[in-house]
């Protein structure tokens, strides 16, 4: 052991005080603010971070390469694994592929449960967000209260899917099920809940103090950069850029209903946040005008057995998942196995914004940074 | 092609007369050269009235009957609000192509992760390393003639 004394006199002797230099840190694989096997080195000088340098891989499972020994139908499985937060969007971005390819024609019924899916998924992909930056930043609380309403979500999808993360409700040619009787019930009785929670939330986290200060000019990402680093998402909103597929090329019946795209200014943490949480609202919003008329038809126009032939041909399908746009490349080879298929993940490209806010900021900052960037690395490793 | 696809296509074309129209494809899709590549690359970008600003997705294909490589670019522009395809073709017993990674930043990681799966040596590019795999793995997994005596996958007859 050394003595205080013996150091601060080690420390006056020394001739130009006290040496600093530089050191490396490992944030991660198995740090709870990287929400999964996630590793950052991290090069800092005291408690501020020179650079970040994010090492993937500890979850790779080759899908590209698994996708290219299934069809159509059986690829949709394996993109619940990918961001199993929003399982039923990335089942969507494959089937609107493989729709395309074949050409099929939805009935008005499929496209409305779908968007209607989707939405409740982006709903509870948020608050799940909303709970864990809340513990991020050391407010336990918010964890239950984001749970605790995001299980009510997960039990109505579990009731008409039987499944409560991975879904795989969406297919080629529509649905895997029809809805359960008691789904549009259950739906009004989450959006009267969730209207009043929303505010109580406001003013529990949003109007903290604490939670401002955190958050506020913390992380700046500019819309240029942004943009350059490919971004997409509330990331991307939150700079002030409003690409939202969803408004832009709308897929399922998005073209015929009323939502407003958030979109913040200045590109901070809080920005992000404050996407998010009016991205709920807007989620909402769009279920309350679809749920009260869901058409009649059939869920499924596609024989189960049809083979799913593509033609040699590349197709790219892409949605609006919670977390940006997510792509999908099938290049078909007159087979019912895909040439190749390629995965465009949104947290893939918003992942290495990080290394672009991150320096300069202290090692605490990193942590809301992150957490605000909402990542799953299941859909960075693929 | 709608309209608006065949000026856009005619505004590329006059920078360089090589590109053609990509039939393979889905979507608006065009054809570069691998030579030309950073040139029009540069051009869809700096361009004022294309402003191509957004790089979406870097991907690979393998055909190997043909021997080719075939590197697919997906660019977004706010300008337009239109998506296209950049596709060129590489010889596979060279696979050497120019990285973009000076015209978006976020090329660099896109090209390391094509780079991994598939082998492919991007000539400037910054920092040239495996992404996913560990840096000792052998061979590149999502070539058409990867063998692996561990892989478990299903051989149909």
């Amino acid at each position: 052991m050394i003595e205080v004394g013996s150091l601060k006199a080690r420390m006056e002797s020394t001739p130009g005080g006290l040496k600093t230099e530089e050191y490396f840190v490992n944030m991660g694989p198995q740090h709870p603010s990287t929400h999964g096997v996630l590793r950052l080195v991290l090069k800092m000088d005291g408690e501020t971070v020179r650079e970040v340098i994010p090492v993937l891989g500890y979850i790779h499972r080759s899908i590209e390469k698994i996708a290219e020994h299934l069809n159509g139908r059986q690829i949709v499985h394996l993109t619940d694994r990918m961001d199993y937060l929003s399982s039923a969007m990335n089942n969507w971005a494959v089937s609107l592929a493989v729709e395309e390819a074949l050409q099929i024609e939805l009935n008005p019924r499929i496209e409305t449960i779908r968007t209607i899916v989707a939405e409740l998924e982006r709903i509870q992909s948020h608050l799940l967000w909303w709970g864990v930056l809340g513990i991020d930043l050391g407010a336990v609380t918010t964890f239950f209260y984001g749970f605790r309403d995001r299980e009510m979500i997960t039990d109505i999808l579990e009731e008409t899917t039987g499944a409560r993360l991975t879904l795989n409700y969406i297919q080629p040619g529509g649905l895997m099920f029809d809805i359960h009787p008691h789904f549009v019930k259950r739906v009004k009785e989450v959006l009267a809940h969730l209207k009043i929670k929303i505010c109580e939330y406001e003013t529990l986290l949003s109007e903290n103090v604490i939670l401002q200060n955190r958050l506020r000019n913390v992380g700046i990402l500019t819309s240029e950069k942004a943009i350059s680093m490919g971004s997409t998402g509330p990331v991307l909103r939150g700079s002030g850029v409003a690409l939202d597929l969803r408004k832009q090329k709308p897929y399922g019946v998005y073209g015929s209903v009323e939502f407003d795209v958030p979109v913040g200014s200045v590109g901070d943490s809080w920005d992000r946040y404050w996407v998010r949480v009016e991205e709920i609202r807007q989620s909402m919003r769009i279920i309350e005008q679809l749920i009260d008329n869901i058409p009649e038809g059939k869920f499924m126009v596609m024989k189960p057995a049809k083979k799913l032939t593509l033609p040699k041909k590349s197709y790219f399908g892409q949605v609006e998942t919670a977390r940006g746009i997510l792509g999908v490349y099938i290049q078909g080879c007159e087979k019912e196995e895909p040439h190749r298929v390629h995965f465009r993940s949104p947290n893939f490209n918003n992942l290495w914004v990080i290394t672009q806010i991150a320096p300069g900021g202290k090692m605490a900052d990193l942590v809301a940074t992150l957490s605000t960037l909402d990542l799953v690395i299941p859909d960075i490793d693929r | 092609m709608s309209e608006r696809e065949a000026t856009i296509f005619s505004l590329i074309q006059s920078c360089c007369s090589e590109v053609i129209l990509n039939e393979g494809s889905g979507s608006f899709s065009i054809q570069v050269p691998s030579e030309k590549l950073v040139f029009v690359m540069e051009h869809l970008k700096k361009s004022e009235s294309l402003a191509f600003v957004m790089l979406l997705d870097h991907l690979a294909v393998d055909w190997k009957e043909m021997g080719e490589f075939e590197l697919v670019y997906q660019l977004y522009s706010f300008k337009l609000d239109q998506r296209i395809e950049v596709t060129t073709k590489i010889p596979r017993a060279i696979p050497n192509a120019h990285s973009v990674s000076r015209i978006w930043p976020i090329a660099e990681w896109q090209e390391r992760e094509v780079y991994d799966l598939f082998g492919i040596y991007y000539i400037n590019h910054p920092d040239l390393r495996r992404l996913f795999l560990e840096d000792d793995w052998k061979g590149f997994p999502l070539r058409k003639d990867y063998e692996d005596p561990f892989m478990l996958e299903l051989v149909k007859e």
